[in-house]
């Protein structure tokens, strides 16, 4: 019983086949395995063991690292309320207080329905635009108390673009084979790229 | 309010400045070939493969680029420390913005993935660089996407992969995402990230990974911004970019202005000659304090700097003159304390970053980045002691020894010590998690002090046990 399906099993040795080593393709085998599961199973960090030519004890070394990868089942939407300074002096800390009054759990758990996972999280990237939260990653910018409830009510409902948890980017890299240059073991490599060595110079 | 993803990132705020990596930022579609294409965009693709790679590094080298990433080091010296004649050397983009109070990387992702897809090739065309991989910090789904179909666009409009443009410049630029670790931002965390590792940095020296990089071979490190500027530079040349800004910090940066400000946004200024007070207080950038209340101080460069207050607000953005002053840039971002803030509890959301960020490789950054989250947090709920203010200094010392960077106060005749600070760690994580402590206490001492008087002794939680 193999882990990835079909699908994802062609796109593992597409993304294996971009790097000069296997092993670099361990995070990115990771988020796969969590698209299609919303969390990182054993059998998945087994079958990408095998994909990239290591232990899964070498891959829950990498997988525990990562604060995104969950070894657990967690809400259809994990919801992360940055707590950094920048959202704090902005009132982080009152919105957190609401969203856990508002879901009925505590920042780290996820509500009995299974429906969404609160979690405190650490700096964004939108320190402009205080408070703010990512849901399953995308943002929501100056969030207030009202807004919490009815993007919690958006998301309850079907009637929003937020894909499960799991899934990050919905455009996939594609190299197109004509023009894929090809990644190539760096022991495989002796020589300077052609384009410099026409130039006359070898740096 | 919508639950979709936004489509177009807020926080950019048009200023006059010149426009170096925003000028497509005001277009609805800057993200899209065809804006690109219409606004001069690979043009200066086509120019740097007319002439030689070395010719393109030197323009890039008289830019006197320097790194936008935090560390500020010039990108074109940078470029020259990979030792000759060994192959093959790769690209690393710096994608992993997380420091916090920075946001500008991810705007630059997200708005303009083209602009810095063409600096990643010039980058490559220049030093020799035979793979790309463009590192995206695994929590913007948002900027994946646009990064994906930019890539996805360039390679068949045939800017990207085998003999570019018709020339025997040849590049794959593979698109990487991480998975959420601060501590990935340090190059040679990045680096082991990238090889499948837990994201450790790596023992110095080598101090470059330009030496010994990805796979053990010469790698250069760009931060996005940094790379982002490479198309301007090629197409107007070094002498343009070099009369904008001063001598030494030449060209503009994106500032992030965040907290306690009328229009906190994300500003281009000109570097060098722009101050805190312009920034700030411009009536065409942030225009003040919230509710026209006073200044009580400010993170001039992100979370790891050391604080400033209103006495360093006519400093410009120019490194020279912020070291002495005893903070640095940084990586571009200003976290803004008005006179209502409390301080040690400010202090505390930066030092539990830090805390949370430790990759736990450090012992000193690993054990005391967590004890000096605990004994701030009780100090700011009020059950710390006076003695736990020297507790904090002394564990902050094993972390950072002798005198710790930070900002004079003329008026309160507080001496500057320059920026940098001394380690006992690898990497900057361990000390940027005492910097908000100390910055803190140096300068605010009489907040702590109200918050411990009257304790004698640490408060035990009181347990009511029912039989």
């Amino acid at each position: 019983m193999r882990f990835f399906n079909d699908e994802n099993s062609s796109l593992a040795q597409e993304i294996i086949g971009r790097y000069p080593k296997p092993r670099s393709a361990m995070i990115p085998l990771l988020h796969l395995a969590q698209e299609q599961e919303g969390w990182v199973t054993d059998e998945a960090m087994a079958e990408i063991a095998e994909l990239v030519g290591t232990t899964s004890a070498e891959v829950l070394g990498t997988c525990s690292f990562y604060e995104m990868f969950k070894r657990h089942p967690v809400g259809k939407y994990v919801i992360n309320i940055c707590t950094t300074m920048s959202c704090a002096l902005m009132g982080a800390g009152d919105l957190m207080k609401h969203a856990e009054l508002r879901l009925g759990v505590k920042s780290g758990s996820t509500t009995v329905d299974g429906m969404f996972t609160l979690e405190g999280a650490e700096c964004q990237a939108a320190c402009t635009e205080a408070p703010c939260l990512q849901v399953n990653y995308r943002h929501q910018y100056r969030v207030t108390a009202n807004q919490f409830d009815e993007l919690v009510e958006e998301l309850a409902s079907s009637d929003h673009e937020v894909p499960e948890h799991g899934v990050l980017s919905q455009i996939r890299q594609h190299i197109p084979e004509n023009r894929s240059v090809g990644a190539v073991p760096p022991e495989d490599v002796a020589t300077a790229p052609v384009w410099l060595t026409e130039n006359g110079g070898n740096q | 309010m919508t639950g979709t993803p936004i489509p177009h990132a807020p926080g950019f705020i048009a200023n006059e400045t010149p426009r170096i990596v925003t000028a497509r930022f005001d277009h609805e579609d800057s993200h899209t070939l065809e804006r690109y294409e219409a606004t001069d965009g690979y043009q200066a693709l086509r120019k740097a493969l007319q002439r030689t790679p070395e010719e393109v590094h030197s323009e890039v080298r008289d830019a006197t680029l320097l790194g936008r990433g935090g560390a500020g080091f010039p990108a074109g010296v940078k470029w020259g420390f990979c030792p000759p004649g060994v192959w093959p050397r790769y690209l690393v983009v710096n994608g992993d913005e997380s420091e916090p109070g920075t946001y500008k990387d991810r705007l630059l992702m997200e708005l303009d993935p083209h602009q810095l897809i063409e600096g990643c090739l010039i980058a490559c065309y220049a030093v020799g660089l035979s793979q790309c991989f463009l590192y995206i910090r695994g929590e913007m789904a948002v900027a994946q996407e646009r990064v994906a179909k930019a890539l996805n666009d360039a390679y068949d409009a045939g800017y990207i992969g085998k003999n570019i443009l018709g020339s025997e410049f040849s590049v794959d630029i593979v698109l990487h995402w991480g998975a959420g670790a601060y501590v990935v931002g340090e190059e040679t965390a990045l680096i082991e990230s990238l090889e499948g590792n837990r994201g450790m940095p790596r023992l110095k020296p080598p101090y470059f990974p330009a030496s010994i990089g990805l796979y053990g071979q010469p790698t250069i490190v760009n931060n996005v911004e940094t790379l982002s500027n490479l198309p301007w530079i090629v197409q107007h040349g070094a002498a343009a970019f070099t009369a904008i800004g001063t001598e030494s910090s030449p060209g503009t940066r994106m500032v992030a202005v965040s907290g306690h400000v009328k229009r906190p946004g994300v500003y281009e200024i000109v570097n060098g000659t722009t101050t805190f007070r312009d920034l700030l207080y411009g009536a065409d950038m942030c225009g003040g304090i919230r509710d026209d209340h006073e200044l009580k101080a400010f993170v001039p460069g992100g979370g790891s700097a050391p604080w400033f207050t209103p006495a360093q607000l006519d400093l410009p953005f120019e490194a020279s003159q912020v070291g002495p002053q005893g903070s640095m840039l940084g990586s571009g971002a200003i976290m803004v304390m008005d006179e209502t803030t409390d301080i040690p509890a400010a202090a505390l959301t930066l030092t539990k970053f830090y805390a949370h960020e430790s990759c736990g490789k450090c012992v000193p950054c690993r054990e005391g980045g967590t004890w000096l989250e605990q004994i701030l947090r009780r100090v700011v709920e009020g059950r710390g002691t006076p003695r736990d203010l020297e507790l904090l200094i002394e564990v902050g010392e094993t972390i950072c020894p002798g005198d710790f960077p930070h900002a004079a106060v003329p008026s309160e005749g507080i001496e500057a010590v320059p920026f940098p600070y001394r380690m006992t760690t690898i990497c900057f994580v361990g000390p940027s998690a005492f910097a908000p402590i100390h910055s803190a206490l140096t300068l605010f001492r009489e907040e702590f002090e109200a918050k411990v008087a009257g304790n004698e002794h640490p408060t035990m939680i009181e347990v009511a046990v029912d039989v």
